[in-house]
C-alpha cells in the first residue's frame, strides 16, 4: 500500500462526471470535503460525517459510496459521479423529474445522496419491488418527506423504463 | 376581480425542485459571501456541570494557521447576556463563562485558516474543570436540597404559574368519574439533515455586524441579538441563505451561535464561518423539552368531559432561551382540544437542569399535550365502557358552533369534527377492525386500537408567550400582540413579476405556493412569477413575527401575499381601464391579458400595462403612483393581548387531525406492527395537494420516530449518550407504516383563500395514537415513549423496563462517579503466580506502566498514588487521557481498592475497582475484580454503545499482560492501542485527524 505523509498535500487526479479534475489534499482530507471545497462541487452534502445518513453518497467506480468515510487520497485515479452529472444538459433526467412530480423532496438536503444511490440501484436492479426500494433507501435518512414520494417516484421510473 | 383559481389548489410541482435536484441550490455551507473567510471550531464541555478553573489556550494559539482562540471571558467582555422571557437572574451567554452547565456547552472557539486546523487547535486547549454534582432529573431538581444550576436564582424552579378557566373545582367535585394519568414525554429532536451554519463579519466605521445563518426566525430574536451585541438593529444585519436543509423549529435556536460567531469575528478581526457537525448538533443545538406532566379529568357517566387539570413540568435544560417557556404555553389557549369542556385548570412549572437548553421543535408543545389529553380520552372510554370513537363524538364541538370560543381564549375558526371522525372510521373500516381485534385476541395475540383527535393551532399570536408573565408584569412591560406577516410584489421595468415573502422556508415549498396565489390573482402563468423567500434584514420588508414557524405560512403569510396581489391587480386594472376606456371594474386579468369583461377581443397584455408604470409615468391615469411595488403588512386583528382572565387568542387557524391506528405486538420480539393507520386532516382550502401531502407524510414520519425510536439520552451524570445517528435513531423507509390519508375541507374564514396552517398535525397526534393502541393491546396505561423493541418486550412480558445505559439518578451524591456508575462489570481470572507475588506487583509502578494497556508514562506522586498518561481508543476515537489513580484499603495479600479519574480532550471518566485475590488449587491465584465507572464527554456521546466492550477488552489485556510478564519475564509487547478495526471504528474516525 502506498504510504502518504501526514500534513503534506498530495496531488490527486480523478474523473468527475466525465471530466478530468485535479486538486490537492492532505491524507486526512475526506473525499466529501475535497469534492466540495477543493473541486467546488457543492451539490454533494454532509449530513452526519460518520457514515450513517447517506447524504454524501456519490458513485465511485460504479459503486454508490459515502464520501464522508473515504479519504480523497484513496480516490486518486477514480471515476466519480455526483449529482451535478445527472441532468442531461439543462433538462432533468427521468429520475429527477419523477422526484419532483411525486414530492420526493422538500428541503432537498438529503436528495443528492439519494439520487446517486437510486441511480446505481436501478442500474443493478431494474425491476425492483417496493420492499427492495425501501430496503435500499434504509441507507439514507430524510427528515422531511416520510419517504413516500421517493418510493413512488423510484417505482414509477423503474416501471416506465422497464416498459420502454 | 381576481381571476378564477387556475393555480391555487392544483398539484403544481415545486419551483424549488430543479435547483435542489441538480445540486445547484445553495445552502449556508456553500456560501462564501465575503473574501478572507476564516473557519471556526468550538471546544465544548465534556461535563454536565463543572466550574472552569483555568483555560490555557497558548498551545492552540501558537499552532500555525490559527488566527485566534477565544474563551467565554473574551466574549463576555464584548456582549451582553442574551435576554430571556423569564424574569430570573440567569445570565445567558452563548458560551460558558465561569461554569459549564451542560455537556456540549461551548467553552472556547478557535479561528483558523481551515476547519481542519481549527479542530487541531481546539484539541490543544487545556481546561481545568472542577466537577460539580450534576442536576439531571427535573423532578429531583425541584427538591429543596438539590444543587443548583444557577446559584443566583436560588432554586432550579425558574417559573411557576397557575391558570383557572371556568370552574374546575365544581366540575371535579360533581364528577361521576375522576381519572389521573402520568404523562412523561422524552427529550427528542427533529434533527434537520442540514446542521447549523453561521458566517459572521464585523466591520468598523461604522461598527456593523453582518450575519449569514440558516436561521428560520422568529425575527423577534433579531431584537434580542442586537441587544446582546450592543448595537442598534440596523447595525446587525441578518441574511438567510437561498436554501435551508430542514429545520422543524430546531434552527430557531441557532441565534445563540449567531451572537457567538459575531463576537468571535470582532475578536478575530476577520469574517468567520462555522458549520456545526452532527455530534455538535445532537448535543449542543436544541431539542424539544422533556416533560413530566400529570393530567386529571372529570367525567359524567355518559362520557361527558366536564373538567381538566394539567400539571405540566418542563425540563428546559440549562437556560431558559427565548422563546421558551413558549412550548408549554403554545397549547394553553386550546387546552380543551376538540372538546366542549369548559372548566380547566393549568399549572406550568419550569425546571432547569444540566442538559441542553430546549427550543422550538415540530408541533411545539403539541405532541406532549396530546399525549396527555388523548390518552386520557381512550382511558376514560375504557373505564366508562364506551367506544373510543363514541366518547369523542359525545364531546366534540359541533359543526354549528363554529366559530367557537374556547374557554382559554382560542377562536376556533371552522371545522366539522364529526364529519372528520366519520371519515376516519370509514377509511379504517372500523367495525371490521374491531372484529379483527376480537379474533386476534381470541387467538392469544396482543392487538390494540387507539385513536386521537386534536386541533392544529397555526399562525401564532406573539401575545401567548406573555402568559408567562403575571398580569402586573405584562402591564409594566407593555402589551404585546399580533403576528405580522409581510409580502412584497413588484413588477419591474421588463414586466417581470417578483414576490418577496420574508418567510424563510426550510423546504416547505413557500415559493411554489406564493407563485400559485400571485399567478391566480394577476391572471398570469405560474412560471412567470419568481419568488424570493429569504430575508436580508437591511433590504427586505420584515417584522418581528417574520420567519417560518407555527404553521404560519398558510394561515397568515398567504393573507399578506393575497393583499399585495390584490393591490397590484387593482393598479393594473386601473391603468388598463384607462387605455381601454372602460371602468376598472369591467377589466379582468386572464391568461396574461387585461381584458374587458364580456368583450375578450378588447384586451391588452398585462406586461405592457404594467411596464407603463415605469416607462411612462406621466401617462398614468390620475391618482396612480409610478412603478409597481406593493408591500402588504398584515396582522390578524383578532390576535390581541391576553385579557384580564388570562385568555388569549393564541393562533389564527385551527385545522384538525383525527387519527386511528391498530397495532399488533409480538411477544417474542417486542416488535410493534402497525396494522392500520388512518389520518384525516382538515387544512381548509388545499393550496397545493402535493405540498400538503408531503407535509402530512413528513409529520407522520416524525410522529412515528417519536413513538418508536427517538430519544436524547443522558446518563445519571448528565453525560450525553446520543451523539451520532447510530445512537439517535431516525426513521428510515422500511420502518414507515402504510398511511391512509383522508381529507375534510372546511375553509377558514380568516383569510381570503380559506386555507389553514398545517404541517405539525401528524407529528402532534401520532405519538398519542400509537400510545393508545399499544395501551389497548397490552392493557397498560402508564407508557413512556419511545416504545423501543426492548421496552415493548419488557412491557409485553410483564417486566419492568430499565434502559441499559442509565444508572439511577444520584443528585446529592458527594462526588460524581465514585461508588456507582453507568458502566459496571466484574470477572475472575486465574493467574499462575501466588497471591502475595501478584499483590506486590499490583503496587509496583514500573510493572504497572508495562502492563496497563496504552500506558505511556506512569509516575508515583505519593504513597500509592500515581499519575499516568494512557492512550485509549473507543469507537475509533483514540485519545490521550491523563489519569490519577489511588490504591486504597490495602489488605495484603487479599484485596485492594483502586480509585481513579481520567481526563482528556475527548472526555473524562471516573470510577473504582475492587480486586480480591485467593490462592488457587494449583498454587496460583484466583483474582476476582469488579468495577463501576462513569464516562463523559465526546467518547460517551458517540461511543456509549461500545464503552462496555472496550472496558472488557482492556481489562482482558491487562490481565493477559500481567500473566505473561509473570510467566516468563518476557516483554509485554501487547500494546492495547491495537484498535478495533471495525466498521464503526472507521466511520467514527471523523474527527478530521
Ligand atoms: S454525511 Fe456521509 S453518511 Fe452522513
Ligand atoms: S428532503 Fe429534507 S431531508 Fe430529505
Amino acid at each position: 500500500m502506498l504510504r502518504r505523509k501526514p500534513g503534506e498535500k498530495h496531488r490527486i487526479e480523478l474523473t468527475v462526471n466525465g471530466r478530468r479534475m485535479a486538486g490537492h489534499a492532505e491524507p486526512r482530507m475526506l473525499l466529501v470535503d475535497f469534492l466540495r471545497h477543493e473541486l467546488r462541487l457543492y451539490g454533494t452534502h454532509v449530513g452526519c460525517e460518520h457514515g450513517v445518513c447517506g447524504a454524501c453518497t456519490v458513485i465511485i467506480d460504479g459503486r454508490a459510496t459515502r464520501s464522508c468515510v473515504r479519504y480523497a487520497v484513496q480516490c486518486d485515479g477514480a471515476e466519480i459521479r455526483t449529482v451535478e452529472g445527472l441532468a442531461a444538459g439543462e433538462d432533468l433526467n427521468a429520475l429527477q423529474q419523477a422526484f419532483s412530480r411525486h414530492a420526493a423532496l422538500q428541503c432537498g438536503f438529503c436528495t443528492a445522496g439519494i439520487l446517486m444511490s437510486v441511480t446505481q440501484f436501478l442500474a443493478e436492479t431494474p425491476r425492483p419491488t417496493e420492499a427492495q426500494v425501501r430496503d435500499m433507501l434504509s441507507g439514507h435518512i430524510c427528515r422531511c418527506t416520510g419517504y413516500e414520494g421517493m418510493v413512488r417516484a423510484i417505482l414509477e421510473v423503474a416501471h416506465s423504463s422497464a416498459e420502454a | 376581480m381576481a381571476g378564477e383559481r387556475r393555480w391555487v389548489g392544483a398539484p403544481v410541482p415545486r419551483k424549488e425542485d430543479a435547483a435542489l435536484l441538480t445540486g445547484n441550490a445553495r445552502f449556508i455551507d456553500d456560501l462564501e459571501p465575503v473574501a478572507g473567510l476564516r473557519h471556526a471550531a468550538i471546544l465544548r464541555s465534556p461535563h454536565a456541570h463543572a466550574r472552569i478553573k483555568r483555560i490555557d489556550v497558548a498551545r492552540a494559539a501558537a499552532l500555525p494557521g490559527v488566527y485566534g482562540v477565544f474563551t467565554g471571558a473574551d466574549v463576555a467582555g464584548l456582549i451582553n447576556p442574551i435576554p430571556s422571557a423569564v424574569r430570573a437572574p440567569i445570565r445567558n451567554y452563548p458560551i460558558a463563562v465561569d461554569k459549564v452547565r451542560y455537556m456540549g456547552e461551548p467553552v472556547a472557539v478557535a479561528v483558523a485558516l481551515d476547519r481542519y486546523i481549527a479542530e487541531d487547535a481546539i484539541d490543544l486547549i487545556a481546561v481545568d474543570y472542577e466537577t460539580l454534582t450534576p442536576i439531571v432529573d427535573p423532578e429531583a431538581a425541584m427538591a429543596k436540597d438539590s444543587p443548583l444550576v444557577h446559584e443566583e436564582v436560588g432554586s432550579n424552579v425558574v417559573h411557576r404559574r397557575g391558570f383557572r378557566y371556568g370552574d374546575p373545582e365544581s366540575a371535579f367535585a360533581e364528577a361521576d368519574l375522576v381519572l389521573a394519568l402520568r404523562s412523561k414525554y422524552p427529550r427528542y429532536s427533529s434533527t434537520p439533515m442540514e446542521t447549523y451554519g453561521v458566517i459572521a463579519n464585523f466591520e468598523r466605521q461604522p461598527e456593523r455586524y453582518t450575519i449569514w445563518a440558516n436561521f428560520q426566525g422568529p425575527f423577534i430574536l433579531h431584537a434580542l441579538m442586537s441587544a446582546s451585541l450592543k448595537l442598534p438593529g440596523n447595525r446587525v444585519r441578518i441574511i438567510t441563505p437561498p436554501a435551508s436543509g430542514g429545520s422543524f423549529g430546531i434552527k430557531q435556536a441557532v441565534y445563540g451561535y449567531m451572537v457567538l460567531l459575531a463576537a468571535v469575528s470582532r475578536l478575530a478581526g476577520a469574517p468567520v464561518k462555522w458549520i456545526e457537525d452532527r455530534l455538535e448538533h445532537l448535543m449542543g443545538s436544541s431539542c424539544a423539552a422533556d416533560r413530566a406532566d400529570r393530567i386529571e379529568a372529570a367525567f359524567k357517566k355518559d362520557g361527558e368531559l366536564t373538567g381538566l387539570r394539567f400539571m405540566n413540568l418542563v425540563n428546559v435544560g440549562a437556560f431558559v432561551r427565548a422563546p421558551e417557556p413558549a412550548s408549554v404555553y403554545r397549547m394553553q389557549a386550546s387546552a380543551n382540544g376538540c372538546y366542549r369542556v369548559k372548566n380547566i385548570f393549568i399549572e406550568n412549572v419550569l425546571a432547569v437542569t444540566n442538559q441542553l437548553p430546549v427550543g422550538l421543535n415540530r408541533g411545539y408543545g403539541g405532541p406532549q399535550f396530546y399525549f396527555a389529553l388523548e390518552r386520557m380520552m381512550d382511558l376514560a372510554a375504557r373505564k366508562l365502557g364506551l367506544d373510543i370513537a363514541e366518547i369523542r363524538r359525545r364531546n366534540f364541538i359541533r359543526a354549528e358552533e363554529f366559530p367557537y370560543h374556547a374557554p382559554a381564549g382560542s377562536h376556533y375558526d371552522s371545522g366539522d369534527y364529526h364529519a372528520g371522525l366519520a371519515e376516519c372510521l370509514r377509511l379504517a373500516d372500523y367495525d371490521s377492525l374491531k372484529r379483527a381485534r376480537d379474533e386476534a385476541r381470541a387467538a392469544g395475540k396482543l392487538f390494540g386500537i387507539g385513536m386521537a383527535a386534536g386541533v392544529e393551532p397555526s399562525g401564532s399570536n406573539m401575545a401567548y408567550v406573555t402568559l408567562a408573565q403575571t398580569p402586573d408584569e405584562r402591564a409594566k412591560a407593555g402589551a404585546k400582540s399580533g403576528a405580522l406577516a409581510v409580502a412584497t410584489i413588484s413588477i419591474d421595468p421588463s414586466g417581470a413579476v417578483t414576490v418577496r415573502t420574508a418567510s424563510t422556508p426550510n423546504g416547505q415549498g413557500h415559493a411554489t405556493v406564493a407563485a400559485q396565489i400571485v399567478a391566480d390573482a394577476l391572471g398570469i402563468d405560474f412560471k412567470d412569477v419568481s419568488v424570493v423567500t429569504e430575508i436580508d434584514t437591511l433590504t427586505s420588508a420584515w417584522s418581528l413575527a417574520s420567519g417560518n414557524y407555527a404553521n404560519r405560512f398558510a394561515s397568515i403569510v398567504v393573507t399578506a401575499i393575497a393583499e399585495a396581489s390584490r393591490r397590484v391587480a387593482e393598479k393594473i386594472r386601473v391603468i388598463a381601464a384607462d387605455q381601454l376606456e372602460v371602468a376598472p371594474e369591467d377589466v379582468e386579468l386572464v391568461g396574461g391579458n387585461a381584458r374587458v369583461v364580456g368583450v375578450p377581443e378588447k384586451s391588452l397584455p398585462i406586461r405592457r400595462v404594467a411596464t407603463q408604470a415605469h416607462w411612462h409615468p406621466a401617462g398614468l391615469p390620475e391618482g396612480v403612483s409610478p412603478g409597481i411595488y406593493e408591500t402588504a403588512i398584515f396582522s390578524p386583528p383578532s390576535l390581541g393581548a391576553p385579557d384580564a382572565s388570562e385568555r388569549v387568542a393564541s393562533s389564527l387557524t385551527y385545522g384538525y387531525v383525527i387519527d386511528l391506528a391498530a397495532v399488533e405486538i409480538d411477544r417474542e420480539t417486542g416488535r410493534i406492527e402497525v396494522k392500520k393507520y388512518v389520518s384525516v386532516h382538515d387544512v381548509g382550502t388545499v393550496l397545493n395537494p402535493l405540498v400538503v401531502e408531503g407535509q402530512i407524510y413528513g409529520g407522520f414520519a416524525h410522529g412515528i420516530g417519536a413513538a418508536f425510536l427517538e430519544e436524547m439520552v443522558y446518563d445519571a451524570n448528565g453525560s450525553f449518550q446520543s451523539g451520532t445517528f447510530a445512537d439517535y435513531l431516525c426513521v428510515t423507509a422500511p420502518e414507515m407504516p402504510k398511511l391512509i390519508v383522508g381529507h375534510i375541507m372546511t375553509p377558514s374564514p380568516t383569510n381570503p383563500l380559506g386555507s389553514k396552517g398545517m404541517g405539525d398535525g401528524s407529528s402532534m397526534l401520532t405519538p398519542a395514537v400509537i400510545g393508545n393502541a399499544v395501551s389497548d393491546a397490552l392493557g397498560i396505561e402508564d407508557l413512556t415513549l419511545p416504545l423501543t423493541l426492548n421496552k415493548t418486550w419488557d412491557l409485553a412480558n410483564g417486566r419492568e423496563h430499565h434502559r441499559a445505559t442509565v444508572a439511577r439518578p444520584r443528585v446529592g451524591a458527594a462526588e460524581p462517579g465514585i461508588g456507582a456508575g453507568a458502566l459496571t462489570g466484574s470477572g475472575t481470572v486465574e493467574l499462575t503466580a501466588p497471591p502475595a507475588e501478584i499483590f506486590q506487583l499490583l503496587l509496583d509502578p514500573t510493572f504497572l506502566a508495562a502492563v496497563v494497556p496504552g500506558c505511556r508514562e506512569l509516575t508515583l506522586i505519593g504513597p500509592d498514588r500515581y499519575v499516568a498518561e494512557v492512550t485509549i481508543g473507543v469507537a475509533g476515537i483514540k485519545g490521550v487521557y491523563s489519569a490519577t489513580m489511588e490504591i486504597r484499603d490495602k489488605r495484603a495479600p487479599e484485596s485492594l481498592r483502586l480509585v481513579g479519574r481520567a481526563q482528556g480532550a475527548l472526555g473524562s471518566g471516573s470510577g473504582e475497582g475492587r480486586v480480591r485475590l485467593a490462592p488457587s488449587a494449583t498454587g496460583g491465584t484466583v483474582l476476582h475484580y469488579d468495577y463501576a465507572a462513569d464516562v463523559g464527554g465526546k467518547i460517551a456521546a458517540v461511543g456509549s454503545r461500545m464503552i462496555g466492550s472496550v472496558a472488557r477488552v482492556l481489562i482482558g489485556q491487562f490481565f493477559r499482560g500481567l500473566d505473561r510478564k509473570l510467566a516468563a519475564g518476557k516483554e509485554s509487547g501487547d500494546d492495547a492501542t491495537s484498535s478495533q478495526r471495525s466498521f464503526l471504528a472507521r466511520i467514527f474516525g471523523g474527527d478530521k485527524k
